[in-house]
């Protein structure tokens, strides 16, 4: 019962874009378009399962055993950027279109605050391992459905009569908010 | 105790970075990628200048695209002839004429022709200036700061001293950065085979045209009966626009009794880069 909580809690309650405002960079940036938001996305979602189930053994078993939590930044960084790497290798390999399409957010990865805060999150809450690894999938997702939502509306807005004042970064910078403000209707359903 | 805290996470964050960059050197060997050999070929003859001008995000993404077939050999607008005889002969497959293409401004209304009816002193870029109405009363006009002349690395384009860019049509090179920077649009490229233009942008009605430039397409429709061949320009929205697959090109009928010279014949290939510096240093009597 907890493990779905958590996850419908990372996923849509307290979405890591929408209600703390992590990882806003590929939000605006590869939001664009449909397909590479999903792409881009999936490609989140993957790296912050991955980042879950290893930071956890890290922090369980080597950081808290040898009493030295202070490396914990480090330490997860290290992970984290080893992650994106192969992350990285594996699409170049398998689909190079959607190697292409990402560009520079794909590494952006590595210092997307939203990984590093997941895993920080997950230390703070004293999460066990299943239920580490359901957290960073439901975060995953949550960022997936909101770059969805965003690159679904940003394809509307083509074909909207949008004032020449408020045209590029500053309707889509509106738009974020007004999602913000609708995902506030979440706040508070289930806590943490 | 300190020095084993020391030794002991030295020892930790070596152990997981060992970890990890095995586990990097595995997935690297695992999931290798063959790269087409010829694409260096390709880049050598490339001008390599990644201007955008063939639509494809640079010069390699050419090279991968044009290997696969997706574009044509002729597809590099920069290159001119030179590149398409390399690659025909790289690839090996037929040589063809490459496709000049060459960028022209679609307004004449300068600082001699245009009505002023506003002062800005605003930032001088042309996209900022757009954000309001700019100087000029006409709203479709060309701005005059140059945000053209400055997104052209090829040194072919100038402001001359009505306030207009001009393109040096021998050494424009087709790629469309200029018509990518300017906010209103004038900008449009072009065959080189394409002769007669429509010099105006302004959709107004005649009347209203008419006030605020003196060489403003006023929709009289004169150039629409002169054109031989039936169809080749038609009134859109109070314009004159060239149906360049019907008219020819083959004649200045057309322009005889346009009654504000917004239509012209055979202008672009008239300015030259030698022609255009040559014009500067003697002053037209």
């Amino acid at each position: 019962m907890d493990i779905i909580l958590i996850f419908i809690s990372a996923a849509i309650v307290n979405n890591f874009v929408l209600s703390y405002f992590l990882g806003i960079c590929p939000f605006l940036g590869v939001s664009n378009k449909t397909e590479s938001a999903l792409n881009m996305g999936l490609a989140t979602t993957f790296v912050m399962t991955l980042t879950a189930a290893a930071t956890w053994p890290v922090w369980t078993y080597v950081l808290v055993k040898f009493n030295i939590p202070f490396t914990q930044y480090v330490a997860f960084i290290i992970i984290i950027a080893a992650l994106v790497q192969f992350v990285e290798m594996f699409l170049r390999k398998s689909s190079p279109d959607i190697y292409r399409a990402m560009g520079i957010y794909l590494p952006l990865i590595t210092t997307n605050c939203a990984v590093l805060g997941l895993a920080l999150f997950m230390v703070l809450r004293n999460y066990n391992y299943v239920q580490s690894i359901f957290f960073g999938f439901g975060t995953g997702v949550g960022f997936t459905l909101a770059m969805l939502m965003m690159s679904g509306i940003r394809e509307e807005l083509e074909f909207a009569d949008v004032p020449p004042v408020f045209q590029g970064i500053s309707i889509t910078l509106i738009i974020a908010g007004m999602m913000a403000l609708a995902f506030m209707g979440f706040a508070g359903l289930i806590r943490g | 105790m300190t020095g084993d805290i020391v030794v002991i996470s030295v020892a930790s964050m070596g152990g997981i970075g060992a970890a990890l960059s095995l586990f990097l050197a595995y997935a690297d060997k695992k999931f290798k990628v063959e790269e087409d050999p010829r694409i260096e070929g390709v880049l050598q003859i490339l001008p390599n200048s990644n201007c955008g001008g063939c639509g494809q995000a640079g010069c390699r993404m050419f090279a991968e695209a044009v290997l696969v077939g997706k574009v044509p050999i002729t597809g590099c607008v920069a290159g001119g002839q030179a590149v398409v005889d390399g690659l025909a002969k790289l690839l090996g497959v037929e040589a063809q004429k490459a496709n000049k293409i060459v960028a022209v401004v679609l307004c004449h209304g300068g600082e001699k022709e245009a009505l002023k009816t506003g002062i800005y002193k605003g930032e001088k870029t042309c996209v900022a200036a757009n954000f309001t109405s700019g100087e000029k009363a006409c709203s479709y006009s060309c701005i005059g700061y140059g945000d053209c002349v400055e997104a052209c690395k090829w040194d072919a384009m100038a402001m001359n001293d009505n306030g207009l860019p001009v393109v040096f049509h021998d050494a424009c090179i087709g790629c469309g950065a200029c018509a990518r920077a300017c906010p209103r649009f004038i900008i449009e490229m072009h065959p080189i085979e394409h002769k007669l233009f429509n010099y105006c942008r302004n959709k107004d009605k005649g009347a209203v045209a008419r006030k605020v430039c003196k060489v403003s397409c006023v929709a009289c429709t004169l150039c629409v009966k002169d054109c031989p061949q039936e169809g080749g320009i038609d009134m859109i929205e109070n314009l004159a626009v060239l149906n360049y697959e019907k008219c020819l090109q083959d004649t200045d009928a057309p322009i005889k009794r346009c009654p504000t010279k917004c239509l012209l014949y055979g202008e672009e290939e008239k300015m030259t880069k030698a022609f255009y510096y040559a014009s500067l240093k003697k002053p037209a009597a």
